[in-house]
Order: C-alpha cells, then structure tokens, then sequence
C-alpha cells in the first residue's frame, strides 16, 4: 500500500505520444492542458484501437450466439476479465464483476447486503466524512430502508481519516464499513490496513471504493485484505461504462442477485428462477462487451509501464505541484500539504475569486480543471467551503503543465482583482 | 470563444457590488433554489403589494456569473407587476437559451443585456438562470398566498 518513493523513471514525453488527444489544440489555437484525470483519465491508441478492431471484425452478442463472431465476441470479452482479475491479483477470475461503473458497483453491494439480511435494524453502517456521494447515498438508502443506523468517520483538519475514535466507531454492532482508498477531493491514501483489522476483528465487512486508487497505485486485492473493492475503467485510461466489483468468492456465492434479467439465471420457470454462479448472478442483461475489450487493454497499456513506475511520477508531479500552487498569494490547498500518503489530487480555493470562475479562466488558457463540490458535499461543509477548485494529474503529466496550471492561476487573480 | 465576453464588466461590477442583497421583511414567499451540478444556492424571497412586485431580496453563494444574475434581476424586477416581470424573465430565458444567436432587447433586459455572452457557454447558462428561476418560483408561491389571503380571490373561483 505504500506509494513507491523517487522520481520519474519513463519517458512521458514518449507515453504522451500514445494519447491522441493530448495532441489536441483548442480554441485559440492554444494547446491543451489536461488536468482532470481525477474526473475521467484520457484514453491511450492502444484502448481506442482495441475497442475500434473488436466492433469493426469481433462484434456479437456473448455467450448465447453459436457462430463464429459469438464465439470471437465472447473469448474476447472474458479475456478482459482475466486481465483484470490478473491486474487487481484476484485470486480467481470468478471474482469480478462488471457493472457500468463503481457507483453501480457500490450499489450493487448495499442492496444484496440488505437482501441477504446482513444489515438489519439495530445494526450500524461506518462510512467517513470523505466519501464521493457514491459511496454515500447508497448506505444511506440501505440503512433507511432496513433500520439501521450510519455512522461517519471524521477527518481531521490536515485532511487525513481521523481515526481517535476508532474503537467506538466500530463495535460488535458494525456490520459493515466502507470507505475510500484515495479521496477524489484532498487526494489523502487512507491507512486501509488499521481500519480493515479493527472491521474484521468485530465481524464486520469491508467495502474499499479504489475508484481514485487502482488507477494510480498498485493494487492487490488478496493482500489487501478487503471484502469488497469498487473501481471504474474511465479513470484508468479505459472507456466509459464499465466497472468493477471485486468481491471474495465465498461471499458473492453466498449472496442474492442485484438485477433480474438474462445471463443472471441458472433456470426460469413461471413459478421462479434461480440463479447463476458469480460473477454472472450479478450481471443481468447483454454485459459492456466493448468496454471489456477496452479495459483489458488498459489494464494491458498500464502494466506495460509498471503501476509502481506510475505511482511513483504521480508522487513527483504532484510535490512538483503542491509546492509551485502553494507558492501562489491567496491559494489555500484543501487537503494534505505535502506529497505523503497522497495521491494526485489537488483541492484549493483562490481568495476572492469563485471557483467556477477559476475554472473559467483557466479553460480560457487551455488548462482543464474541475470546479465545484467534487460529489463530496459533506467534506466540503467540514471544511468550510461551498465548491473548490480541483486540478488532477496522471502518468502523462508533465511540470511544463503544472507551470501554465501556475501562470494561469495568477492571471486569473488579476482578471478578477484579487 | 473569447473569455471577455462572458465576463463583461457590467457583469463584473455586479458580482463586486450586488444589487439589493440580502434577505429582508415582509415576504410572502420564501425559495431555496440549488444548482445541483455545482452547488451554487439561493435564498429569495418575493414581496407583493397587489400586483406589484416591491421587493425581491436574496442570499446567495455562488459564482460571479449566478450573483450578477441576481443582482440584475432585483434592478429590473423591482416595480414592474408580475406579468412584466414575468415578461422580463422570458426574454432573458430566451436570450440564455438562444446559444449566442439572439439579439439581447436593451429596452427590456437594460444591463441584463451584458449576459448575452454567457448563453455561448452552455455549462454557465444555469448559472445565469439560478435566480431567475428562484424569483419565478417565488412569485408563483406568493400569488398563491396572496390569493387565499383575499376574500374576493376565493370567491371568484378561480383556479389559478
């Protein structure tokens, strides 16, 4: 889980020239600067060409066509699972499951949780005070609708998980925590290990949202620990609308399906069904063929680079850019100061000036940033603050890109007068 | 698409120096209004006197844009009854939905015109609308209020 320490070890220059789009120049004739991979990364040839060959000489339904392409269409789609099973270190491919994306994937969990009676009235649901609202309104739904009760972690001031209360928190009455690996928000890594003993010695089960995490760190679901890991392909270089839950087999096995529909089912009869093994219990309805093809070629394209040789410029550039933005009158960063135990994810305000109006100024520079409460209205309030200001990083992010992030934050000030 | 056409000084001046803020007695109608994508809210309440609309009076937290709006609205609103109001607001609808394509009515909209800018920046043009959308809210609640409050409104029947 630590984030590996250095510097930069490939070239990004060489890495940029995969991303078609990073070529790009927008109006004005100024060239882009992406800097909102936390919001969704871009997406290299090599996923955009796999996904193009499977449409243009693979396409067809899966594993209900006899033919030749369903056969093609099939392998091709459970060859990305596999990938994906082999990138996160699932002990078994049987593990994943694909959703349109983590929200689904944290839903699907909350439900079958409830369904299954593993949260009932009198129980209690630990979730943090840095949450994205995915991994909010699902648990709040579930404990509303089974009578148990939601519980917060706090954060503290510097930003990080605030654990002081851990053991009062999590009691022989938790039946289940879930929380982020990496805040979208403050960037902070939370200390899983702590939280994932202190759930497990009560009983409880754990749910990780690693949206912000499996992109940008190395991840390892048996040594985790976990009981449940939720990420999405789009933020990985991968397409949108497909997403991943992990889940421990005996669980999943164990727990009743999420959506009714085909390919969920073992028999149907007009008195009733009943359901297929995992992972396609929980996969109603012709799967995201395509988007399996697309991520198995991004978890290929990342690994081709090394996820700790990306963790690692993520690290760089992201110190790079805590210390250049800090530097920079009236720039507040929300979050952890310095890059430890944070990923690439910086969160700030501007005195005097709104930060969609920051976001405004710097779109008219080329710099491409996020403004606004990030789907974490709760941190938000805990700090104070309306809407922030978030520029992300990823591994073809250069300091050249973190410097017009900079000269364009100031004039932004003197555009606005602050 | 060049960033000083949103940004108006018109519209700067407005965001530095709003227009009757603040939220203020007697009202006959209260809204909160949230612009759920970016959080930018609004509290606006409507005074009536018949009519007439005589006060409009706001707080709001959110972006230059959505603030100018506001403060703009309370400029043009004030005074004029509710069907010119009404009338105001759907030019100025028309012009933020008009992609840049209509000509802003200087006439009718006075200072409001500044915002023809925003309507070729689609992801702003909510911003704009926020508290013209609240008034609206705000001034249908009222009539309500006002109408059952009134003898002869309820004796007339009339649904509206």
């Amino acid at each position: 889980m630590t984030v590996v320490e250095g510097t930069t070890t490939y070239d990004v220059a060489r890495i940029r020239g995969d991303f078609p789009i990073l070529g790009r120049r927008l109006s004005g004739d100024l060239p882009l600067v992406y800097l909102d991979s936390a919001n969704t990364s871009q997406k290299p040839r090599q996923v955009i060409d796999a996904i193009d060959d499977h449409y243009r000489h693979h396409n067809a339904n899966v594993a209900r066509a006899m033919h030749q392409l369903g056969a093609e269409a099939s392998e091709a789609f459970e060859l990305g699972r596999d990938k994906v099973a082999a990138f996160i270190g699932a002990p078994s491919r049987d593990e994943v499951v694909y959703t349109k994306n983590a929200s689904e994937a944290l839903n699907l969990v909350a439900r079958v949780l409830g369904d299954a009676g593993r949260v009932g009235a009198g129980d209690e649901v630990v979730i943090t005070e840095m949450e994205h609202h995915s991994n909010i309104v699902p648990w709040q739904q579930l404990t509303q609708r089974t009578g148990a009760t939601l519980r917060w972690f706090g954060v503290t001031d510097e930003g990080r998980l605030d654990l002081d209360d851990i053991n009062t928190l999590i009691t022989e009455r938790t039946k289940v925590v879930s929380l982020t690996w990496v805040s979208n928000m403050l960037g902070t890594i939370n200390p899983l290990d702590v939280v994932i003993a202190k759930a497990h010695a009560v009983g409880a089960l754990v749910v990780v949202d690693a949206s912000q995490a499996v992109p940008q760190i190395p991840v390892d679901v048996a040594a985790l620990g976990a009981d449940f890991v939720a990420f999405t392909g789009h933020k990985l270089v991968g397409p949108t609308g497909i997403g991943v839950l992990w889940g421990r087999y005996d669980l999943l096995a164990e727990l009743p399906p999420f959506l009714g529909g085909g390919e969920m089912i073992e028999t149907v009869t007009m008195q009733g069904s009943t359901y297929a093994a995992p992972p396609s219990r929980f996969e109603a309805g012709t799967p995201p063929i395509a988007e399996s093809v697309g991520i198995g070629a991004a978890v290929d394209y990342l690994s081709s680079i090394g996820m700790a040789e990306i963790a690692a410029h993520e690290q760089t550039i992201t110190a790079y850019a805590l210390g250049a933005m800090q530097e920079i009158d009236g720039l507040t960063v929300i979050g952890p100061k310095e890059a430890v135990d944070r990923g690439g994810a910086i969160s700030f305000t501007l005195d005097g000036v709104h930060p969609h109006d920051v976001s405004q100024l710097l779109d008219s520079r080329g710099v491409a940033v996020r403004a606004g409460h990030h789907c974490a209205k709760p941190l938000h309030l805990r700090f104070g603050v309306q809407s922030t200001t978030r520029a992300s990083f990823y591994l073809y992010t250069t300091e050249q890109e973190i410097d017009a992030l900079v000269e364009a934050l100031h004039h932004t000030k003197k555009y606005f007068g602050a | 698409m060049n960033v000083d056409s949103l940004y108006q000084e018109i519209i700067l001046d407005h965001y530095k120096h709003p227009h009757g803020a603040g939220l203020r007695e007697p009202f006959e109608a209260e809204v909160h209004h949230v612009n759920p994508t970016c959080g930018d809210e609004i509290t606006l309440r409507v005074h009536l006197d018949g009519e007439t609309v005589s006060d409009v009076s706001y707080a709001a937290q959110g972006c230059s844009i959505s603030q100018a709006s506001v403060s703009v609205l309370n400029d043009l609103i004030i005074g004029k009854s509710v069907d010119e109001g009404m009338a105001v607001l759907d030019t100025f609808t028309e012009l933020m939905q008009g992609k840049g394509k209509v000509e802003p009515d200087e006439d009718v909209l006075e200072d409001g015109i500044a915002f023809a800018g925003v309507a070729q920046f689609p992801a702003r043009v909510k911003c704009a609308l926020l508290g013209w959308m609240a008034w609206k809210d705000a001034v249908s609640q009222a009539l309500v209020t006002n109408n059952a409050s009134t003898p002869s409104a309820s004796t007339t029947g009339d649904p509206a």
